[in-house]
């Protein structure tokens, strides 16, 4: 594994921001300044942050309408993912998207989306036009334990499969799908189990180590680089909130929650002994990381609460039939 | 300009060749569309000609390839879908109506999704209920997609050529009983404006808007009508979104009448919303009610007799004209 320092702190920094966004979006939601629903990432920052870390720039990834922990993996801009959330002009979308449709096609985020399972055919797709246009992107599909059950992920994937198109779907087996346990709802022992019928081999991880999820969606990219084909991973974690925030979590075990968010188990937590430990990283260093991530994300909210609203007449922008 | 004779399903297989040399980004998607050629062979010689990732035949999967569609449109290729029956659609839907239809306007309108889907509709043909159906209004309700039915070969590689120009996803809906029937197309290259309706035929009576098949029905019923004196003026809109309303509600505002003919069902169909906005931006033009002629609402029967009857006929289109010129 080759990731110097700077790489690692940049990873540390953007869990810190995720978390923090998340932390206010939940906020500002309550505050009734976020509309419509929204869906936190919280105890699951190492999935896509360890995931992002091993795209480029140029890459693509297809989120869901759990989606801001992807976004800022990728590099988007919190204030401008801020704004959107508040539905200002400044916004990712203009004010039209809101928290479940945000996209940078600069930075390859082809949207997160409302529909479950909405971003796996357009991942494949994507992945098909690079290798179409003989680009070396790659394409990372994040998708759901819940969306694992949709029908297009059989269609997309064995299509991936067939045509070696590369794409990495990655399935965050967060234990939940809305208001139930996921577990009930698959067949399979384990859903890795589900990559057999699409001619792909499914391979597990633990979630909650970002160098472990880095590290396995490293080697798919890598196969994907190089002609081989698709891969299928699930990365083991846990939803620490409600689906959306005000959600009374009455199907949730009382104390399962706190169980995740111990120190062995966060993947924060988790992610800064190991730079304590092994990456010699001072304590102070990591602290002062998530304090300058927390103050990013109060400028952010701060943006967003100071930017204009979209002049009425943009109702009809864009608008082509 | 040189012109020949050639058929609708020849002349949509010029297009997308021509699109095809043209644009090394334009690629198909279908069942059955490579090799084989196409089910009703109009994507005949593509494969040969453009390799099997430009022409991909696929499996039986309307959502996955449909959807990857808008994946690579989103993402520098222009697609062209074909989904072999229109009632088809049905299985695909989510990835056209809330994906390719969204996109632009949803991210801000930073995103492009410049795909075609190729479909055919229509019933005569013994078909039955789930292969006959006319389901462009399904997508004219949805802001996002530009909705196109040609009625002659000219139009079909004209329009077919604009569709895979245009930055937007549209769904093009040929019909199943004109891939056979010719018209002259030029050999020079040309392209049809896509929002433009045409006059095929000018009249001062009474104003026809005709769809697809419904186009050649119409003519048929205005031949008719003139050896009675009643000089039809026949408006095939080609595009039934964005509707070229200007121009039918110029032909209204001159013959004070208007039948509208489609082969949609008519509750809830096309017949209504033209006729709503008519009488809407032209009351005062009008001299009687707005006839409208459109399938039973009933399934499509299989039975020949039956299914003619549940379909609108040159005869029902004659009955709407007299009934609105009072003769
Ligand atoms: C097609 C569709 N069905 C249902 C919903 C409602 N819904 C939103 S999120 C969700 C659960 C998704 O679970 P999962 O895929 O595991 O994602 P997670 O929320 O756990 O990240 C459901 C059922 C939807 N948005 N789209
Ligand atoms: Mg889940």
């Amino acid at each position: 594994m080759t990731l110097d320092r700077a790489k690692l702190a940049d990873m540390y920094y953007r869990m810190w921001l995720i978390r923090h966004f998340e932390s206010r979006a939940r906020w500002l939601f309550q505050q009734d300044l976020v509309r419509g629903s929204t869906h936190t990432y919280t105890g699951e920052e190492a999935v896509a942050v360890g995931a992002c870390a091993a795209l480029n720039r140029d890459d693509y990834i297809t989120s869901t309408h759990r989606g801001h922990g992807h976004c800022l993996a990728k590099g988007g801009d919190p204030r401008r993912m801020m704004a959107e959330l508040l539905g200002k002009a400044t916004g990712y979308c203009k004010g039209k998207g809101g928290s479940m449709h945000i996209a940078d096609l600069d930075l390859g985020i082809l949207g997160a989306n409302g529909i479950v399972g909405g971003g796996i055919a357009i991942a494949t797709g994507a992945a098909y036009s690079a290798k179409v246009r003989g680009t070396r992107q790659v394409v990372i599909c994040f998708f759901g334990d819940g969306a694992a059950n949709q029908g297009v992920l059989l269609e997309a994937g064995n299509m991936a499969a067939l045509w070696k198109l590369p794409v990495i779907y990655l399935c965050e087996e967060n234990q939940y799908a809305e208001f139930s346990p996921s577990r009930p709802f698959f067949a399979v022992e384990r859903l890795e189990q589900r990559a057999l019928g699409l001619g792909m081999e499914g391979i597990p991880v633990d979630g909650n180590d970002v160098l472990a999820v880095y590290e396995t969606v490293r080697q798919a990219v890598e196969r994907a680089r190089a002609g081989q084909g698709p891969s299928f991973i699930v990365a083991k974690t846990y939803r620490w909130e409600g689906h959306t925030v005000g959600d009374p979590l009455t199907y949730r075990p009382a104390g399962e929650a706190e169980q995740w968010k111990t120190p062995e188990r966060d993947p924060i937590a988790r992610f800064g002994k190991y730079l304590v430990e092994q990456a010699g990283f001072a304590p102070a260093e990591l602290e002062e990381m998530n304090q300058r991530a927390e103050a990013e994300i109060e400028a952010a909210v701060q943006f967003a609460m100071d930017s204009p609203e979209p002049a009425i007449a943009t109702l009809w922008e864009d608008v082509y039939a | 300009m040189a012109v020949r004779e050639i058929s609708y399903r020849d002349a949509i297989n010029e297009a997308l060749r021509e699109e095809m040399e043209r644009d090394p980004t334009v690629c198909i998607f279908g069942e059955d569309v490579g090799r084989y050629g196409g089910p009703f062979q109009v994507t005949r010689g593509l494969y040969e000609r453009f390799g099997e990732w430009r022409v991909r035949d696929t499996p039986i999967s309307e959502e996955g390839f449909t959807g990857m569609a808008v994946g690579a449109a989103m993402t520098g290729l222009r697609p062209v879908v074909e989904i072999m029956y229109n009632d088809f659609v049905t299985l695909a839907m989510d990835q056209i109506i809330n994906q390719a239809a969204k996109a632009r306007y949803m991210f801000g309108g930073k995103a492009r999704v410049p795909m075609v889907i190729r479909t055919q509709g229509g019933a005569g043909r013994g078909n039955a209920a789930q292969h006959s159906q006319s389901l462009e209004m399904w997508f004219v309700h949805i802001p996002g997609l530009i909705v196109i039915q040609p009625s002659t070969p000219y139009d079909a590689k004209g329009l077919l050529k604009s569709a895979i120009r245009n930055d937007n996803p549209v769904i093009f809906i040929e019909h199943k009983l004109l891939y056979v029937t010719t018209g002259p197309v030029p050999e020079e290259e040309y392209l049809v404006p896509i929002g433009v309706a045409d006059i095929k035929r000018a009249g001062d009576d009474v104003t026809i808007v005709a769809t697809s098949r419904m186009v050649h029905f119409a003519l048929q019923a205005a031949g008719e009508l003139e050896k009675e004196g009643i000089q039809a003026e026949v408006i095939d809109p080609r595009t039934l979104k964005p509707l070229d309303i200007d121009t039918i509600l110029r032909s209204v505002k001159k013959t004070g009448r208007l039948v509208v003919v489609n082969e949609g069902h008519l509750t809830g169909g096309f017949t209504a919303e033209v006729a709503a906005r008519v009488q809407r931006e032209a009351f005062d033009w009008l001299d009687a009610p707005i006839m409208q002629v459109a399938t039973e609402d009933v399934p499509i029967p299989y039975n020949r007799q039956l299914e003619w009857e549940a379909m609108p006929s040159v005869a029902d289109i004659i009955n709407a004209v007299k009934s609105v010129v009072y003769r």
